[in-house]
């Protein structure tokens, strides 16, 4: 089944080739996960503030 | 009856888009999963070696789907900005900006493999090629886009300025295209071909189309993910998207 795996003189090119592709494909949806929890905690952080200056009104 | 109808317009507003966005987010992902697990297990192990090129043409199973997603993904853009500016609807650039990122990416990768299946099988790393050169300037645009979009601090002029650079752009998606019939290029003709036959073996067509198949689906989900982060990022003030946060959606 390895030798299927078995680039020979291409190893370099074929494997260099579908690393770079897989390195993007992963890193993209893992950068893009700590963006989205990123901009959810700045947007929780926000409703609390202004819960909190609504009660400062209110009292 | 026209109960049933649904009313796309409604999904022009981003706090509506917003929850169907995740539901196509999950089922592409699954999607994507599954069809780049087959295509992968078909370039490796069903499809044959090449009699020319050895094992090194097994490039063309990443090589092909990224390029050609990278002048997918541009065009559905600049559809997406088209959109924009004759209906003014705010979504539409959110979609463009979403798509950008992942466009360059594989713009980036075609480039890259490209180079990678160069050098064996032309002794070069690069040339000034209609096709490379044209992909190289493709990858600029969105670049150009990107830089652009973020230099502007005013999101809706932003959007129109964006949308109009991206429809600029388009004219050069039929140049790559088209360059390896319009000029004599070092890089090679069609593999695939719309009017006759295609002169590659079929289960190597069959790998190719299958990875392809799982880019599109990668590239509906992150982009489904991002359009998520964009539309919270610039509707962070109101009500809605507060209260999505805060019930966890």
């Amino acid at each position: 089944m390895l030798e299927a795996l078995d680039m020979g003189k291409h190893a370099l090119y074929v494997w260099g080739s579908f690393g770079m592709t897989a390195l993007c494909m992963i890193a993209e949806p893992l950068l893009l996960r700590g963006r989205y929890r990123q901009i959810r905690k700045r947007i929780a952080r926000l409703a609390r503030l202004e819960q909190e200056v609504r009660h400062e009104g209110q009292a | 009856m026209s109960s049933r109808v649904i009313n796309w317009f409604r999904f022009s507003s981003p706090a509506a888009f917003y929850p169907l966005a995740r539901r196509i987010a999950i089922v592409s992902t699954a999607i994507a999963v599954i069809l780049i697990a087959v295509g992968l297990y078909m370039s490796f192990f069903v499809a044959p070696t090449d009699y020319k090129q050895g094992e090194g043409y097994r490039i063309i199973f990443v090589h092909v789907p990224a390029s050609w997603m990278s002048m997918f993904i541009y065009v559905i853009m600049a559809g997406w900005a088209a959109l924009g500016l004759v209906f003014n609807t705010r979504l539409s650039a959110m979609m463009a900006q979403a798509l950008a990122p992942t466009g360059a990416m594989f713009a980036f990768l075609s480039l890259w493999t490209g180079s990678f299946w160069g050098k064996p099988m032309w002794g070069t790393w690069w040339v000034w090629d209609a096709r490379i050169t044209s992909e190289l300037i493709l990858l600029f645009l969105y670049l150009g886009y990107m830089a652009l979009r973020s230099a502007i601090d005013d999101p809706r002029r932003g959007d129109r300025a964006s949308a109009i650079l991206l429809l600029v752009g388009v004219v050069n998606v039929p140049i790559i295209y088209y360059s390896v019939q319009w000029w004599n290029t070092l890089h090679q003709g069609s593999t695939i071909r719309l009017n006759e036959e295609s002169t590659m073996d079929d289960t190597m067509l069959t790998a190719m189309l299958i990875m392809t198949l799982g880019f599109w689906a990668y590239s509906i989900a992150v982009a489904m993910v991002r359009v998520r982060s964009v539309i919270l990022e610039r509707e962070r003030s109101a009500g809605w998207a507060q209260e999505m946060v805060a019930r966890g959606q």
